[in-house]
């Protein structure tokens, strides 16, 4: 089915989140659509889909004006989405899911379950979706319930199928196992919208790309015709420097040990299980990995976040396994955390405020239990400054800033404290390409000046581009170090997958 | 981020930022007069002879509008009279510079004031456990608990001077208050249990505590008939700001002081930076190395503290002995004028004097009219309703809110 966008403007207040988008993607097509956060991507999606009515343009399904009221209507007309997070319950099986709103029913009223089996068995041997319709969802991997969410949308018989940032939580080997997928659906003749940021891959995949900027179209091209760099600027209109400049380490002792630390979840599930390794002053260790293997409660124990911990965290020499935040913060640790708006910031609270959350009873901020507000707004001036964070004020609330100047504000903050160790999480996740590169360049600086940085990174880009060694963490346990140089895409994707060979201890 | 603590944060965004949303004081404005609205129409209602000219409505329109006028504008001009003065007296008094005549002109004011001081204490307390992001439920208990421990200390110690008398009633008062605070942010720190019941609970428990009070040899003033406590003595009072006369007393500057006394500790402390922070977003508090625990006991105790204040202003200032039931509803009002002074220490202030001047005017009213002083109850729930719920006075107003905050964590992505 051809898929034809003209025109499409959405507003939301002053904002113009799509500004007359025109695009179309013929059947049996793989049409990326490519841009940074905050492109307007999503809303796009979400216009087809049903969810949001444009303010002008139309969608066009072959040649004729789509009007969709609600999801009901995009489905009907043969939209399928794929979410980013899925719409699964856990606790039903694949063929409860899939019927479940569009259920069929026999005539004495009960669940056609037979038929919906059936179906799935069939879309699932003729896509290579490998789906088995008697699993419980709970028990499969992410790949898989994205696999079940595909399934979904053609029982449905979409002829359109959104992607949206299909891969952003999947190893690399699911990738190439979405992408046989993908193909064998372009080659049913369906038409798929496939929504990413990440430039290797629609070079992979795409038949065509365009490119939206700030809401508006700056392009459609064929990846033969271009080169990552070009499609870089054209997402971030401007020249990207996609590496980071960065010379060899010069280790110095450790500064953070941890030996067979164990730690659990908020469920009171072991998440961190009797890991082991050692971060040096001057190098940058990355902890890759698939999300949710045990990487942000990793992070939480050495912070001192966790309520039980195993094991033993030193800094410096200092076992500080179990002790207080308050007391690993001064120890000398920066924290980039995971989640900033939940953990780092204080939405409500301006950016003079959020720059002192860990600081605010120390010198010079404050003086026997009394805020000093000159010297707060002063150095908040300088930082704004020094970190290059784009803010009307310093009053401002944080709430108000994009996600990289917000991430800023957090760098900012915690570089600029005494320290010897960070630990950042996620660093760049969700941040727009100019604040990835600036947040990297400063982990690099810091580690020039000594410091021992653990960064934790669902990004392979981002591992490869900073680490100087890398532990792979899979169901919580750890592979490696590895130098940087010596392990390649593949074995690391094996690795993030737990079906590398090597798991062993640390020995830095 | 998933989409369910986008969700969550979506949420929670909006809660935080109800009470600061632009253009604020329009909206308490709008409400008060909505609420003024709705207190009409209720005037009209309860005044037969008014609903009986309405009755005839289709023979005299006109005589069942000017009946409603003239029964509204009667009412509420009581209540200013009630509450602030008569303009025309007070003209006199300075006339004619008779002591007997200013104590009539400016009763209306004292009364005001003396009202006012209680609510100012017990907001200023919830309002301090609002911004660490507690809910202080437990103001009636706190507000007992602070009066009986300065009529303890006010009749106990007959022979000291006023200098120390009073002070000592003073704190301990105010540390029975923070003793009531203190439970209810224990338990919280050690067992997670939540402050809205526990506080809630300790409402009953000082009520009753109070009750047994007054039947024991300590506390009930002999022939021990009368469920009364004793008298508490000269040299602990408050004394008069404008002579015996006017009820008005030192109370209220103590409380003005501790109104600017909080505004420095939740915008110029360490202390008060935390609370806040605990308050606006409790996992980045936990983050950057705040002992969460430990603060909640520390805004329980200062907010127990300050509403128990409430409680000894009161005897200590005017009533000198206490009753069962001591204080009536001032600690529940004390969460209304916390909410409609959004959290903010001068915004307490102001709300208390509105409800104050309601209360005193409103006893007026009901003496001149015959509409009952639950008027004035409904003209505070229908206002702190319209405030605590902006998007009613939006959609009545049609006020556009801007997009903008919105946009965080909404469409982007």
């Amino acid at each position: 089915m051809r898929l034809e966008l003209r025109g499409i403007t959405k507003r939301f207040g002053d904002l113009v989140a799509n500004d007359r988008i025109d695009l179309s993607a013929e059947g049996g097509e793989i049409h990326a659509l490519l841009g940074e956060n905050g492109a307007g991507k999503t809303t796009l999606m979400n216009v087809l889909d049903g969810l949001y009515r444009p303010d002008e343009g139309a969608i066009l399904l072959d040649g004729n004006i789509a009007r969709f009221q609600n999801p009901g209507d995009a489905i009907r007309a043969g939209i399928g989405m794929v979410h980013q997070n899925f719409m699964l319950i856990p606790a039903f099986t694949v063929a409860e899911n899939v019927m479940l709103g569009f259920e069929r029913v026999s005539r004495l009223g009960f669940l056609d379950r037979p038929r919906a089996r059936s179906e799935i068995r069939d879309l699932s041997k003729r896509f290579g979706l490998e789906v088995d319709p008697d699993a419980l969802v709970g028990d499969l991997s992410v790949g898989r319930q994205q696999r079940v969410e595909i399934v979904k949308a053609l029982a449905r018989e979409a002829r359109v199928l959104i992607l949206d940032e299909p891969t952003a939580v999947l190893t690399p080997q699911e990738i190439e196992d979405l992408f046989a997928v993908m193909r064998s659906l372009r080659e049913s003749g369906r038409t798929i919208l496939f929504i990413t940021h990440k430039l290797k891959e629609v070079q992979a995949i795409a038949d065509r790309i365009t490119v939206i900027r700030l809401g508006k179209v700056i392009g459609t091209v064929r990846p033969k015709e271009t080169t990552e760099e070009q499609l870089a600027s054209m997402m971030v209109g401007r020249g990207v420097e996609l590496t980071v400049a960065k010379g060899v380490s010069k280790p110095r002792e450790a500064v953070l040990s941890v030996r067979n630390l164990i730690a659990v979840d908020a469920t009171g599930r072991v998440a961190v299980d009797d890991v082991s390794f050692d971060v040096r002053g001057g190098e940058i260790v990355a902890v890759a990995g698939v999300l949710g293997n045990g990487q942000t409660e990793l992070a939480e124990a050495i912070m001192g976040l966790s309520s039980e911990v195993g094991g033993s965290i030193r800094i410096s020499g200092r076992d500080l396994a179990g002790a207080s935040p308050k007391k690993v913060l001064r120890a000398g640790v920066a924290n980039i955390p995971e989640d900033r708006i939940r953990d780092g910031l204080v939405g409500a609270f301006k950016i003079s405020e959020n720059l002192i959350l860990d600081v605010c009873d120390e010198r010079p901020y404050s003086r026997g239990g009394a805020l000093d507000w000159d010297v707060i707004k002063r150095t908040a001036r300088g930082r704004i400054e020094e970190f290059d964070i784009r803010a009307g004020s310093i009053d401002v609330p944080a709430s108000t800033l994009s996600g990289g100047n917000q991430q800023k504000v957090i760098v900012a903050r915690e570089l600029s404290r005494t320290i010897k160790l960070i630990i950042a999480a996620q660093p760049t996740r969700g941040l727009d390409v100019g604040s990835i590169e600036y947040v990297h360049r400063r982990l690099v600086q810091a580690r020039d000046q000594g410091n021992a940085v653990l960064l934790i990174s669902a990004e392979l880009d981002e591992v490869f581009a900073l680490a100087d060694r890398i532990l792979v963490m899979y169901r919580g346990k750890l592979a490696g170090p590895f130098e940087t140089e010596s392990l390649s895409r593949e074995r690391i994707g094996l690795l993030m997958a737990g079906s590398g060979s090597s798991r062993k201890g640390s020995n830095p | 981020m998933s989409a369910e603590t986008t969700q969550r944060r979506n949420v929670k965004d909006r809660i935080s930022s109800v009470p600061r949303r632009g253009n604020s004081a329009v909206i308490t404005l709008l409400a008060f007069f909505s609420a003024l609205v709705v207190g009409a129409l209720i005037i009209i209602l309860a005044t037969p002879s008014v609903m009986t000219a309405w009755k005839d409505f289709f023979i005299s329109p006109g005589h069942a509008l000017a009946a409603s006028w003239a029964a509204v504008a009667k009412a509420y001009g009581s209540l200013f009279i009630g509450s602030i003065g008569n303009p025309a007296d007070i003209a006199a008094a300075f006339r004619s510079g008779k002591a007997s005549d200013f104590v009539s002109a400016f009763g209306p004011i004292s009364e005001t004031v003396v009202s006012t001081t209680p609510l100012m204490m017990a907001g200023l307390g919830i309002a301090l456990a609002f911004r660490a992001g507690l809910f202080d439920i437990g103001g009636q208990g706190q507000v007992i608990l602070g009066a009986a421990g300065a009529t303890l200390a006010g009749f106990a110690f007959p022979s000291l001077p006023a200098a120390l008398h009073l002070p000592l009633a003073l704190l301990v008062g105010a540390a029975f208050g923070a003793a009531w605070g203190f439970i209810p942010g224990i338990l919280k720190a050690k067992t997670g249990a939540h402050e809205v019941i526990t506080s809630m609970m300790l409402n009953y428990v000082g009520l009753n505590l109070l009750t047994w009070l007054l039947t024991t040899e300590l506390y009930q003033a002999p022939p021990r008939i009368q469920s009364v406590s004793k008298t508490i003595v000269e040299a602990a009072r408050l004394p008069h700001l404008a002579g015996p006369s006017l009820r008005m007393n030192w109370s209220f500057i103590l409380a003005v002081l501790f109104i600017f006394g909080v505004s420095w500790l939740l915008q110029r402390s360490t202390v008060g930076f935390r609370f806040r922070m605990l308050g606006l977003n409790r996992e980045a508090a936990r983050v950057a190395g705040v002992h969460i625990e430990g603060q909640y006991v520390l805004a329980m105790t200062l907010a127990g503290m300050l509403v128990g204040l409430a409680g000894a202003f009161m005897v200590l200032g005017v009533d000198y002995r206490m009753a069962p039931n001591y204080g009536g509803t001032t600690g529940f009002d004390g969460i209304t004028v916390a909410i409609l002074g959004r959290g903010t220490p001068v915004g307490v202030a102001l709300s208390a004097l509105l409800f104050g001047a309601f209360t005193a005017g409103g006893r007026t009213m009901q003496v001149n009219t015959n509409i009952p002083l639950q008027l004035v109850q409904v003209l505070q729930a229908v206002l702190v309703l319209f405030v605590a719920a902006p998007g009613v006075i939006r959609t009545i107003y049609r006020i556009k809110v801007s997009r903008a905050g919105r946009v965080f964590g909404g469409w982007a992505g």
